[in-house]
């Protein structure tokens, strides 16, 4: 048996247990994937029932009215990453952790890794399912786009990557502010109430301030064609997006580097 | 072995220990005692290296506590044993404990055989009794078999056969030549189970001490005294050593700082007769509670206070 003692790859390994014995991680893993695909045939059905007309048709987007549910799972990821680490703080058990690893940012990075991998794992099928589900669906319309068109692959597999990020800020919030309600409410913050408030500023100004809010720019690699003026490009929103997961991440590390546990 | 140099601990502008110099031996098992409030919780966090000193330091076999390789190897703890996740049973809590520092599964099921926790391992521990998460916190603080144990209030909700177990457990670890450290507010608790004791009340070490040593020091008898003239009596028997005072009620004398057979001697010489002559044994608790009289946070004001 190799030496005792603690390395990154080890407390990763302790988060994914963990991850996979904790009920409520499961369930938002679970009802991710649900949103995901119900919401996304539902929006899906409802806009072939009412097919778009004359202008309507260039703007329509088949790609982004399947993949709907992205923006409601963003919420069961976002809570998934507040509970993983404000669980331990409201039940006591941080101290056992942080006693074990002493160190301490394994445990953070540890938790981060298995919470965006079993994101991904769980709602990229989600995401190429519902697309399938979608277009099909769609096609009965001749409104659906294939897999091989430009930006789709692009747009479907950005749509887990958002939402691994999305759990990150989840996560980083949560460490941040060690409390279940506090994290969760500065997460629908972020992701919906400065979109509404920045919506008030006057025209012009909304738009582009609008496109560098964490929703918007990461939602834009979710999309085949973001529409220029009130979207960053797909990869550049999606770099935007992970500069504020980073920047949170690195305040929740000091945060729990520093004093007491 | 821990080592506690000069330590002090505040949180904003409530100091929760202050100037504290002690070291916890390995061998045998130290007492922690004090009063609810006194700074026993703090000081075991800075020694687990959860809470970080004001000033001062704490060394863990002969690092600071986060500057170990594998703590769990080093120093186990229990601070509270309801921090655990309610859903989770308490054979996933211990194999993710282990995980951490790369210790056996095989190490988690022998933990949990020594806990007697081997029929409940699989539910989920949010379920479990007091008595049975004080054994998983000890299973867990025994995981990495380290040569320091730090337990807070272990023997605290346990049942009879619990507090034995837990002593005879104790008693065992001491054996091995590991060091532990165990507090509790209640000297009676610690009398049967350490043999050393630091005492501790607001933050300050009130005593470091062995247990047998505290007893004879802190428990000094009085004797209780009814004769035909108490008055008389009393002048006779009070010296710079000896305190005679009224006790309430019936008059009877009660005196200190003498063994009841030289009072029974004194009042034959002066003729005085002797209706009642018995030793009063001063508890531990009683013992207790006059050492740090003056070091208790909460104390319940009684109406003569009021005024």
């Amino acid at each position: 048996m190799s030496t005792l003692r603690v390395t990154q790859a080890r407390v990763t390994r302790s988060e994914w247990t963990k991850l996979r014995t904790q009920p409520g991680a499961l369930w938002s893993l679970l009802s991710a994937v649900i949103l995901i695909v119900a919401f996304g045939i539902l929006y899906s059905l409802l806009r072939a029932a009412r097919p778009p007309h004359g202008a309507a048709v260039a703007s329509f987007d088949p790609v982004s009215v399947s993949l709907a549910g992205v923006q409601l799972a963003q919420i069961a990821a976002g809570v998934l990453g507040v509970l993983l680490i404000t669980s331990e703080y409201a039940s006591g058990l941080i101290r056992t952790t942080l006693a074990a690893v002493p160190r301490r940012l394994p445990t953070l990075w540890g938790k981060a890794a298995v919470l965006a991998a079993s994101v991904v794992a769980v709602s990229g099928p989600a995401a190429f399912a519902v697309f399938l589900a979608g277009q099909s669906i769609l096609g009965r319309q001749h409104l659906s786009v294939s897999l091989g068109d430009p930006g789709v692959v692009r747009a479907v597999i950005g749509s887990a990557l958002y939402l691994a990020v999305a759990g990150l800020l989840g996560l980083a919030l949560g460490t941040l502010l060690r409390s279940t309600a506090g994290g969760i409410s500065a997460l629908f913050g972020l992701l919906f109430a400065i979109p509404i408030v920045v919506g008030f500023l006057p025209g012009g100004l909304a738009d582009e301030i609008g496109k560098y809010l964490p929703g918007a720019a990461g939602l834009a690699v979710t999309s085949v064609h973001p529409d220029p003026a009130t979207s960053l490009a797909p990869w550049t929103g999606f770099g935007v997006f992970c500069a504020y997961a980073a920047v949170l991440l690195g305040l929740a590390a000091v945060r729990m580097r520093r004093g007491d546990a | 072995m821990i080592e506690i140099h000069e330590l002090t601990k505040r949180y904003g502008p409530t100091t929760a220990v202050s100037d504290l110099t002690f070291t916890v031996r390995p061998g045998t098992v130290t007492g922690f005692l004090g009063p609810n409030g006194a700074g026993k919780s703090t000081t075991m966090r800075m020694i687990l290296g959860l809470d970080e000193p004001t000033s001062g330091s704490v060394t863990v076999n002969g690092r600071p506590p986060r500057a170990h390789a594998a703590p769990l190897h080093e120093v186990g703890g229990m601070l509270d044993p309801r921090a655990v996740h309610p859903s989770r049973s308490a054979y996933h809590h211990l194999l993710a404990l282990a995980q951490t520092t790369g210790l056996r599964r095989s190490r988690v099921e022998e933990v949990i055989d020594a806990a007697g926790l081997h029929d409940v391992a699989g539910r989920p521990a949010g379920t479990f009794s007091l008595g049975m998460a004080q054994r998983l916190g000890i299973a867990a603080a025994l995981l990495g078999d380290p040569a320091t144990v730090v337990l807070d209030e272990p023997v605290n909700g346990l049942d009879v056969e619990g507090i034995r177990w837990m002593r005879g457990l104790l008693g065992e670890l001491a054996a091995q030549g590991k060091t532990v450290f165990v507090s509790s507010h209640l000297m009676s608790e610690i009398a049967q189970t350490a043999t050393h004791l630091i005492v501790i009340g607001k933050g300050r070490l009130i005593a470091d001490t062995s247990v047998a040593e505290f007893i004879a020091s802190a428990a000094p008898a009085s004797v209780r005294v009814r004769s035909s003239d108490q008055a008389a009596l009393a002048v006779m028997l009070r010296s710079p050593d000896v305190t005679v005072t009224a006790a309430a009620g019936d008059g009877a004398l009660l005196v200190s700082g003498l063994p009841a057979e030289r009072i029974g001697a004194i009042a034959a010489e002066a003729g005085i007769a002797v209706a009642e002559l018995s030793t009063l044994e001063t508890s531990l608790e009683d013992a207790f509670v006059d050492l740090t009289r003056d070091a208790v946070e909460y104390r319940a004001v009684t109406a003569k206070e009021e005024k």
